[in-house]
């Protein structure tokens, strides 16, 4: 079964919750509202004929030009061999969604994900927390305007250029060399010495 | 920062105390969880109440990062993904830009990242049943695997210079052409493959102890399977027969004949742990006869297509898929017209596979936990990225 | 007025010997020759780690062996990039071998943060939290490189003294104090 076909059958159950097939280069897309989604993904799964059992992928997208946080979903189908990417766009300032772990339970992991760098709640969910990033971490990493916090428990997350500090340090050594050596010499003349030599080799 | 034992608790939710069991971390420093991957676990015993994976300790930020580095300057990035397969983790991202960008790598390069890749497949198994067989127990057969897999280093760094990340295909092609010689050199290879094969048969797939400690262990119905997203070997070792290569084919597969090897329950029940364990030791077999036959093939030809230095693609998204070692490596980029990807996402088939543990968990043994992880496959930066 | 500890001996006064440079050198032949390293592979340098421990460039012709507990252990190879989620775990693992200790940096990712720089997670260098004593550039280092370094490791061993307990170059300034962990030892 073709895209079109597909999205000629949810049109007709869901109507006006379900947007046209882009158009855009590359891969098309459909967008869903977010209202409906566990009940489109729940009719893609169950329907004969299309039978999209396999969630690939479940990511978002953020998009602060146009304050949404958009989450993608690519689902596919191993019995007929046909696959959908169904899209739904999110608030950006509170991003809620319902959770489609009933449909596939690879849901859960990737739901998670999605929480933990980008901050969007996914309603109904049985263990909304943090999955990569540690249980403490401060903000969502993947939005388009995140700050580092500068450290994380006192380690802190900038190291200085090595060469800058050793030509720091070279010099500095290299000043009180020739100081000392001069010193040295200041103090020896007076004693009718043969002046000492250049300082052996600059630092 | 003191490590919270309460945190522990409450990653299991444990709600009342039992006085019988105790809550063990297992991981994240342990040699038997295939990287940094800690599992928090409830025993009473030696029997598992529950086991739940805590992830995140190899979490670089490499999606982050794909936003913020140019396309063809991504390319070191892949290999960091899946360091044990990384001919396909380049692969998987070379392909997705293709998608995005309308162009189409010559004849010559595609034929060049299969024989790349399978050999990349065949270096990645023996890490995986090598390591396999130390956690269950054997220390010898990692050793055998990891001699096997320093030829394999060998050939690779010939071709393209390094011996684990290789930075080998670009978008459009591949890097460098064969180097001369280099075709007889891995049909020597390949030759000696085959008979080990059969030594490794010998010695470990049908050795008793193996197979009882194995067969019926974390056992991964079809349906679980396919609910749970598994990929790859994982997914073949419970009877579903999908390969990407077979069934969505890409780049030169459509040429070449090879069969998909998938678990038939021949020692235990289908879908445990000896079933995917066969599945990749099948699996180096068939690869080796694709290499074989993409040499006796090959077609002249340029080696990369005529791409402009700086890539900027116009906007839209696309996906890239590869049959990776580890399963199905799906690479999603979203192009905003800018020489910079605005989203690179990274699917793969470990961290499918590590949402599955907690289900296969209740009620084993520790030593079979290990055996489970083990069966899985999974490597710690394809679960955190 | 406190007795004095019969067992403190300072520098340069013996009270079996006055010259123990002979004992030293037994004392440190045996001990570098026996290396227990911990496996602390973290990401691809572990895997280079392993293939160095391997068939064909074998640590194990320096009598060192790897072990999976750090209580067994005496150097830490850190082979891999750390993240700050492991940067603590990594504290108390060092804070749990005994010493003499040391700690080689495999890797441009433990040396200095490597490849991810710009990572918001990946800490810059594993010196940030415990003291190195060797480094080993390379992405991931060849087998050779990190058998150089673990003969330089050995040089380093070769320097102890038996009577004194300060260890050279072991405190690093800018390192910061992490409190460590309830349940570690300290």
């Amino acid at each position: 079964m073709t895209q079109e076909e597909v999205c000629t059958q949810l049109k007709e159950m869901f109507g006006e919750a379900v947007g046209a097939l882009s158009e855009t280069k590359g891969d098309r897309f459909v967008v869903v509202k977010g209202e409906k989604i566990v009940e489109v993904c729940r009719f893609l799964k169950t329907t004969v004929g299309l039978e999209f059992d396999y969630c690939q992928d479940i990511t978002a997208i953020d998009w602060p030009a146009r304050k949404v946080i958009e989450v993608v979903y690519h689902v596919y189908s191993l019995v007929h061999r046909h696959g959908l990417v169904v899209k739904v766009e999110t608030d950006r300032d509170k991003p809620t969604l319902a959770t489609v772990e009933g449909v596939w339970k690879a849901a859960t992991w990737l739901e998670r994900e999605i929480y933990d760098l980008f901050g969007v709640n996914f309603e109904g969910h049985s263990d909304l927390r943090r999955i990569l990033m540690p249980d403490d971490w401060v903000g969502y990493p993947l939005r388009k305007d995140y700050q580092e916090a500068g450290g994380y428990h006192g380690i802190g997350n900038t190291r200085p250029d090595p060469l800058v500090q050793l030509s720091k340090v070279t010099d500095e050594k290299r000043k009180a060399f020739v100081a000392a050596a001069v010193a040295a010499a200041a103090a020896a003349a007076p004693a009718a010495e043969p002046a000492p030599t250049a300082p052996e080799g600059k630092v | 920062m003191a490590i919270d034992m309460e945190l522990d608790r409450h990653i299991l939710r444990r709600t009342d105390a039992g006085d019988e069991e105790i809550v063990v971390n297992f991981g994240p420093q342990h040699p038997s969880t295939h990287g940094v991957i800690n599992f928090v676990t409830q025993t009473n015993g030696e029997v598992i109440r529950r086991s739940v994976p805590d992830v995140g300790y190899l979490h670089r930020g490499l999606e982050k990062i794909g936003e913020q580095v140019p396309y063809p300057g991504y390319m070191p990035f892949t290999d960091r993904i899946d360091y044990l397969a990384a001919m396909f983790a380049n692969e998987g991202y070379a392909a997705a830009i293709e998608r995005l960008l309308g162009v189409e790598a010559p004849p010559r390069a595609k034929y060049i990242r299969a024989i790349a890749g399978e050999l990349c497949r065949i270096s990645n198994h023996f890490i995986s049943v090598g390591t396999m067989a130390q956690d269950i127990g054997a220390a010898t057969p990692l050793t055998h695997a990891l001699r096997e897999r320093e030829s394999i280093n060998d050939l690779l760094e010939e071709l393209c210079g390094a011996r684990l990340t290789f930075n080998y295909h670009r978008i459009g092609g591949v890097a460098f052409d064969l180097p001369v010689g280099w075709g007889d050199k891995v049909l020597r290879f390949l030759d000696h493959l085959d008979s080990y094969i059969q030594e490794w048969d010998r010695l470990i797939t049908f050795n008793e102890i193996f197979v009882k400690r194995l067969a019926n262990v974390g056992i991964i119905t079809r349906e679980m399977a396919i609910n749970y997203g598994l990929a790859g070997p994982n997914l073949r070792g419970s009877g579903v027969n999908w390969d990407i290569r077979r069934d969505m084919p890409y780049g030169a597969y459509p040429d070449f004949e090879f069969n998909i090897p998938v678990g038939t329950g021949r020692v235990g029940t289908v879908g445990d742990c000896w079933d995917r364990f066969f599945v990749r030791v099948q699996e180096m077999v068939e690869s080796s006869k694709i290499v074989r036959q993409a040499l006796a093939k090959l077609p002249e030809g340029d080696i990369q297509a005529k791409v402009p230095r700086k890539l900027k693609p116009d906007a839209g998204e696309a996906v890239g898929r590869v049959e990776s070692a580890r399963g199905e490596m799906l690479y999603y980029a979203v192009s905003d017209g800018s020489e910079k990807a605005y989203r690179l996402r990274v699917r793969t088939g470990s961290f499918m596979a590590m949402g599955i543990v907690e289900e296969l968990s209740h009620g084993i043994m520790v030593a079979d936990l290990i055996a489970v992880i083990a069966s899985l496959d999974v490597v710690a930066p394809e679960v955190d990225r | 007025m406190t007795p004095k500890d019969p067992l403190q001996v300072e520098p340069g006064t013996g009270v079996l010997f006055t010259n123990t440079s002979m004992l030293d050198d037994a004392i440190n032949l045996a001990r570098k020759n026996s290396i227990h390293y911990l496996l602390f592979g973290l990401a691809c340098c572990g895997i280079e780690l392993m293939q160095t421990g391997g068939p064909r460039a074998d640590l194990d012709r320096f009598a060192a062996i790897f072990r999976a507990s750090p209580r067994q252990a005496d150097l830490m190879i850190v082979a891999g990039t750390l993240t700050y989620k492991m940067a603590v775990r990594t504290k108390l693992l060092y804070d749990q071998m005994a010493e003499p200790k040391y700690v080689l940096s495999m890797g441009s990712c433990a040396n200095c943060g490597g490849l991810f720089q710009t990572s918001y997670s990946v800490c810059k260098g594993v010196d940030k939290i415990i003291p190195v004593d060797v480094y080993v550039p390379g992405c991931p280092p060849r087998p050779e490189a990190l058998t150089e370094g673990l003969l330089r490791i050995q040089d380093i061993m070769m320097c102890e003294r038996w009577k004194t307990k300060m260890r050279p170059g072991r405190v690093d300034p800018n390192a910061p104090m992490m409190v460590s962990s309830k349940a570690g030892p300290k």
